[in-house]
């Protein structure tokens, strides 16, 4: 109902275009959105444009840009540290979006089989996900620390000798995948919430047609859950190549030790902050527009078929 | 729990309950373990910020405190302006709170409840653009604030707060639609204006909303890190997550006071999230995001 008399508006409007009512509209719709405008052009069209030209000069902060062309994208293929910086990335993103997205499933499973104290239960798992990612990052520092830190202790009473965590070049990667994945309790409620939406009537269904408990959860949960996985994964991949404050954090800004933390944010910030390399840090600002952009558009090709919006 | 229906005989419905309470067993003590997993961080935060000195660093680990100190808070913490840290992101927090959600909800009524032609491209641009990473931004946007004179000010963290963030647009904008329409029809028809309309019927009912948006928006400006790295350099001026960086920086491994200053930082977050619980579930599953 609200549908059709909202279509036959967009209809009339278009056919006597600036009538007074569409023109006070526009005016309106303009007014109410100005912020966003005014927002967009500043904070968004401008920066990208702007770091686009940069990327192609020499600038310190200090002077004046310099055009030098290509010469900061060809830097980047011979740099090393940018290299190092995308392999980190890349390592974290893959353990840490599949893992959170099974840990966050599992929570979610477990939560939803109507067990007693289940709000209690959500709320621990819920809880970590609101640190501060500074406060997360300190805290663990001491959770990790090989000769005091709790987990290592802990380890001890099985017989295990913890490696040295953060401190170590192998495992400090690991350590922060951990972290990651301490913070999965925002997956878990929206998975949680996906599946309290699943009828229970299309479980009876699959069951009368002889479904395993496993079918069913392959044939009607899963599908039920898709557009909710999925958004994990985008919204994962974005803010994965972003990674900055934890890896700053534990390792004083420095992505040490060995290099093993130099995450790709960690490494732009330094070449922009600490060597004032403006217009190289600009460079690998676009580089990882250009790969966010890709990877995005891929996993939107690959999957987005497969995504059932019939539940939503 | 379906199957129970399908089983005939006594013989089969006790094995059904047994099979059930096995695994009512099994899940209970899968989430007894998982949960002493997550929450051992926050015990071990706490408890240590009351143990003395020797206790930090002890073997085999001291779970209690004995004797419970609460130097760490009295002089552990006055090894640096952390009141005074606390104070700024208030004020940040309390600015960016203010100006999102006026801004988020200006927009939201623009690209819900006005029927013009740039509605639905407007708000499909401004969802796009959260793909946009701050690390592409961030250059320019120090440039033209060092221009400004706005580098070691408040400003670059809290103005940019008043023009409107994306998600938060999309979850106000979900709330909008949810208002029948006729209100605004009959208000019209009343003579009210767009402005009326916007101030007296549907601000009034997108109190959760409005709520959930401010709230959401205090938690990212209490966390902000990047924003205030870059933008502030005098030490009195910090935030708090920026001063905890920095506290662990300058004594490592003073691990009292570091907890300390952790669990200050955290008890603002803990708080909030208990007394507005269903509040903030209700916001994250109805977006998928948190803020």
């Amino acid at each position: 109902m609200a549908a059709t008399t909202h279509q036959a508006g967009s209809i009339g409007l278009r056919s006597r275009r600036w009538s007074p009512r569409a023109r006070h509209d526009f005016l309106w719709g303009l007014i109410f959105t100005s912020p966003a405008i005014l927002g967009l052009l500043f904070f968004r069209v401008y920066p990208v444009l702007a770091s686009l030209y940069y990327s192609f000069t020499s600038y310190s902060i200090f002077g004046s840009p310099r055009w030098t062309g290509l010469e900061n994208y060809r830097t980047l293929i011979s740099d090393k540290n940018f290299w190092k910086s995308l392999f980190n990335t890349v390592y974290f993103l893959s353990f840490s979006i599949p893992l959170g997205i099974l840990v966050g499933l599992g929570l979610a499973l477990l939560l939803n089989m109507k067990v007693q104290g289940m709000s209690f239960y959500r709320t621990i798992f819920f809880l970590p996900s609101i640190v501060p990612a500074v406060a997360s990052a300190v805290i663990f520092n001491y959770v990790f620390n090989p000769q005091y830190g709790i987990l290592n202790n802990l380890l001890r009473v099985f017989g295990i000798n913890g490696p040295g965590w953060l401190a170590h070049p192998s495992w400090a990667m690991p350590a922060l995948i951990i972290i990651s994945i301490w913070g999965v309790g925002n997956l878990m409620l929206i998975l949680l919430a996906g599946l309290q939406d699943v009828p229970q009537d299309l479980y009876d269904a699959a069951f009368v047609d002889g479904a395993g408990k496993a079918q069913r959860f392959r044939h009607v949960t899963i599908p039920f859950l898709s557009p909710h996985l999925f958004f994990a994964l985008i919204t994962g991949l974005i803010a994965g190549f972003q990674y900055f404050a934890q890896p700053y954090v534990i390792s004083n800004g420095t992505g040490g030790p060995a290099r093993s933390t130099l995450v790709y944010g960690l490494y732009l910030w330094q070449n922009a902050f600490k060597f004032y390399r403006m217009g190289y840090a600009s460079a690998m600002a676009w580089v990882l527009l250009i790969i966010i952009v890709i990877t995005t558009l891929i996993t939107f090709r690959a999957l987005s078929r497969r995504v059932y919006y019939g539940g939503a | 729990m379906a199957n129970v229906t399908l089983a005939h005989t006594s013989e089969r419905a006790g094995s059904a309950r047994a099979s059930r309470i096995i695994s009512q067993i099994l899940a209970h003590s899968t989430l007894l373990i998982l949960s002493f997993l997550f929450f051992i961080p926050f015990f071990w935060m706490i408890t240590s910020s009351f143990k003395i000195n020797s206790q930090l660093s002890a073997f085999p680990i001291v779970w209690v405190p004995n004797p419970v100190t609460f130097e760490h808070y009295t002089n552990g913490l006055q090894q640096v302006p952390f009141t005074r840290w606390i104070l700024n992101t208030l004020i940040v927090c309390a600015f960016s709170v203010l100006g999102t959600v006026i801004s988020c909800a200006m927009v939201a009524y623009g690209v819900s409840r006005i029927n013009w032609p740039w509605r639905n491209p407007l708000f499909a641009v401004l969802l796009a653009t959260t793909m946009i990473p701050d690390q592409v931004t961030f250059i320019p946007l120090f440039i033209i604030f060092r221009n400004l004179g706005w580098v070691n000010t408040y400003l670059p963290l809290t103005v940019p707060a008043f023009f409107a963030n994306a998600f938060f647009v999309f979850l106000l904008r979900q709330f909008f639609m949810s208002i029948p329409q006729e209100l605004s029809e009959a208000a019209k028809v009343d003579g009210a204006s767009e402005l009326t309309i916007f101030t007296r019927i549907i601000l009034p009912l997108a109190k959760p909303a409005l709520a959930t948006v401010g709230l959401f928006q205090f938690l990212a400006s209490w966390g902000d890190f990047f924003g205030p790295l870059i933008y502030l350099s005098r030490t009195e001026q910090y935030t708090v997550s920026l001063g905890l960086t920095f506290f662990q920086g300058e004594y490592t491994s003073q691990f009292g006071s570091l907890m300390a200053a952790s669990t200050v930082m955290l008890l603002p977050v803990l708080v909030l999230f208990f007394f507005t619980q269903r509040t903030f579930i209700q916001g994250i599953t109805l977006t998928g995001i948190k803020g």
